[in-house]
């Protein structure tokens, strides 16, 4: 209840909001955000728990969001259809590249990630039905009721999709599974020899992890009413949804959420007052603060100061 | 396909396939592969034998191939900017890899998240900071033997690439010497198979993995001298290279020189047909359908320990 009641309470404002609010560019921007909390909760299953690198995210990211792009095209399959297709499609490649590689040591599979870019980046451009370099225009069909406009509902839908994927990451943090998949980052070795089904529950956790990003990327395409291979696979969301949880701290499941809040709004402010590329600077410099100076992230830093203060 | 990427400069895409086709595209890719082995020699040595997950390595040699073209203002012959740069680059190598240790390997034997974390965020640095430096314009240099080539019967091949393939097996033979040879070469060798042998005979095996590292990052600075020489090169072209380079590294086994050369070889040649088959946009998956190939087959490599 503690962790429901507050995030239905959000979700309702936000919802409140989308019915409200006139400024279509708050959920413009709003649904950006969200989109980086589902991309790094994703991530932080699989990286942060237990100890594997994906730098794969446009890869599963830009497969949900072609699957959707395809289904719509071809069928005009309703949104939510889309989102569990791409999810079911973005899982099973991470089932293939988890089964794959998920064997070698941990920086086998963090290349073998950025191999998924670009293959599947190189299928899509290849693929004429899809819309090949060009990309594909798509025409948004009318809003649901009671949404006036696509952009608000699909804030308030991300917005859904962003507490589902936290509420996941936190079942997994305080379950067995959980457990066993902290067994395997402390010491993989240990965890095989006191029964832990190692090479299953990373798979398992690749699997999910992925299904997440895909459907964190299916909504893209609408979103954009268009979708081209650069900057679908572009390695910014990978960017983005490693550094997140490795800046907000991948012990907790607030981790990943806190540090796609702060990078998405230092983003925000940085591209719109000065340039995009200070802000991968910025990005980059916390990066590698955060890594060597405070392991445990934010969550870890506040979690000493209040050590600290009560004690 | 991506911009300054070196091999679709080559063919014409309207040509039809015949022998003689092949024969060319056989030809291209063994000096395409003495060059990718070039490039990914300094990473054979970080990654293949001292278990360093130097994701940040090709933007490494990117900043290399930014010093040269720098220099190469000042009127160095590339090459020669290359080599003037490698000092540098070693003793930055070696800075690297003190920051590294004392903030990770010191702490356990395997840095595991954090250290590709870390490198990953250097890379991003030194790509942003090159971008901030030179823009994202490309940047190409001049020489006598860039833009000119040399005709073998019907076959012109540039000459830009016979000497970036004259230089790559230079590279290859010295180190190979180095690491057989000297006794420096050899502790570094020893370092990588068995570490605590090392440091009961009596021997500091971080001073010799920080050598072998400003080696590593030495040999990054004529890599990008080379790079620079065989198309232009603009700051984000390591997102390219990082596919390419851990490839050959994987495929000839982590830390086998002859196995790096070998290696190379293969992915110049299978990219070269590719090439020439399927086209221009197919070429980028090619190193990387190697490298899973090699994953999921063969993970140890071809010329595996």
């Amino acid at each position: 209840m503690k962790f429901w009641i507050p995030s239905g309470l959000l979700l309702a404002a936000a919802a409140a909001a989308a019915l409200i609010v006139e400024n279509e560019y708050f959920f413009f921007a709003g649904y950006t955000v969200l989109m980086f909390v589902v991309l790094a909760t994703a991530w932080n299953i699989l990286g942060g728990y237990a100890g594997y690198v994906n730098f794969g995210t446009p890869a599963f990211f830009g497969l949900g969001a072609y699957t959707a792009a395809v289904l719509f095209k071809a069928f005009a399959l309703p949104l939510g259809l889309q989102i569990l297709a791409a999810a079911a499609m973005s899982g099973l490649l991470g089932l293939v590249a988890g089964v794959l590689t998920l064997r070698l040591r941990g920086i086998f599979f963090a290349i073998a990630t950025i191999a998924l870019v670009v293959i599947m980046e190189t299928l899509i451009v290849n693929w004429r039905y899809a819309g090949g370099a060009t990309g594909l225009q798509l025409l948004r069909p009318p809003p649901t009721l009671p949404f006036d406009s696509y952009i608000k509902m699909l804030f308030v839908l991300m917005g859904a999709m962003a507490v589902g994927a936290v509420a996941l990451a936190r079942w997994i943090e305080q379950s067995w599974v959980g457990r066993g998949l902290r067994a395997i980052r402390d010491s993989e070795e240990a965890a095989e020899c006191s029964g832990v089904p190692t090479l299953r529950l990373k798979v398992f956790a690749c699997v999910l992890s992925g299904a997440l990003m895909g459907a964190a990327g299916a909504p893209m395409p609408m979103y954009l009413s268009f979708i081209e291979p650069a900057s679908t696979f572009n390695l910014n969301y990978a960017i983005g949804a490693l550094a997140s949880p490795m800046i907000g701290g991948t012990g907790h499941f607030l981790g990943p959420v806190i540090g796609a809040l702060l990078l998405s709004s230092i983003q925000q402010l940085v591209t719109v007052t000065v340039s995009s590329e200070l802000n991968v600077l910025i990005v980059g410099v916390l990066l590698v603060l955060f890594v060597v100076a405070a392991p445990e992230g934010i969550v870890g830093l506040v979690r000493k100061w209040m050590r600290r203060s009560s004690g | 396909m991506r911009r300054g990427d070196p091999a679709p400069h080559f063919f014409d895409e309207s040509m039809i396939f015949s022998f003689e086709l092949l024969y060319e595209a056989v030809v291209f890719g063994i000096l395409l592969g003495c060059f990718y082995a070039a490039v990914s020699i300094g990473l054979s040595v970080a990654f293949g034998l001292l278990d360093v997950p130097h994701v940040a390595h090709p933007a490494v040699m990117v900043a290399g191939a930014y010093g040269t073209w720098v220099l190469a203002g000042y009127g160095f012959d590339p090459i020669l900017a290359g080599l003037t740069l490698m000092p540098l680059f070693f003793l930055a190598g070696m800075a690297l890899y003190r920051f590294y240790y004392e903030a990770f390997a010191r702490r356990g034997s395997n840095a595991g998240v954090r250290g590709i974390a870390f490198f990953f965020g250097v890379a991003l640095i030194i790509e942003v900071g090159l971008i901030v430096l030179f823009g994202v314009d490309q940047r190409t240099v001049e020489a006598s033997y860039i833009g000119s080539s040399v005709a073998f019967g019907d076959m012109r091949i540039p000459q830009r690439f016979l000497v970036g393939g004259g230089v790559a097996l230079v590279l290859m033979a010295t180190l190979t010497l180095y690491l057989s040879k000297t006794f420096t070469g050899r502790a570094i060798k020893a370092v990588a198979q068995d570490e605590p042998a090392l440091r009961l005979m009596g021997a500091d095996p971080v001073r010799i993995k920080q050598w072998a590292f400003g080696i590593a990052t030495a040999v990054a600075a004529l890599s990008g001298a080379l790079l620079i020489i065989i198309g232009p090169v603009e700051p984000a072209l390591d997102r390219v290279y990082i596919g390419r380079t851990f490839s050959v590294v994987v495929l000839a086994g982590l830390g086998s020189m002859t196995g790096t050369l070998a290696a190379g070889l293969i992915l110049g040649i299978s990219e070269s047909i590719v090439l020439m088959l399927f086209g221009a946009s197919w070429a980028p998956a090619v190193s990387f359908g190697l490298l899973l190939l090699v994953l999921a087959v063969r993970p140890q490599g071809l010329f595996g320990r």
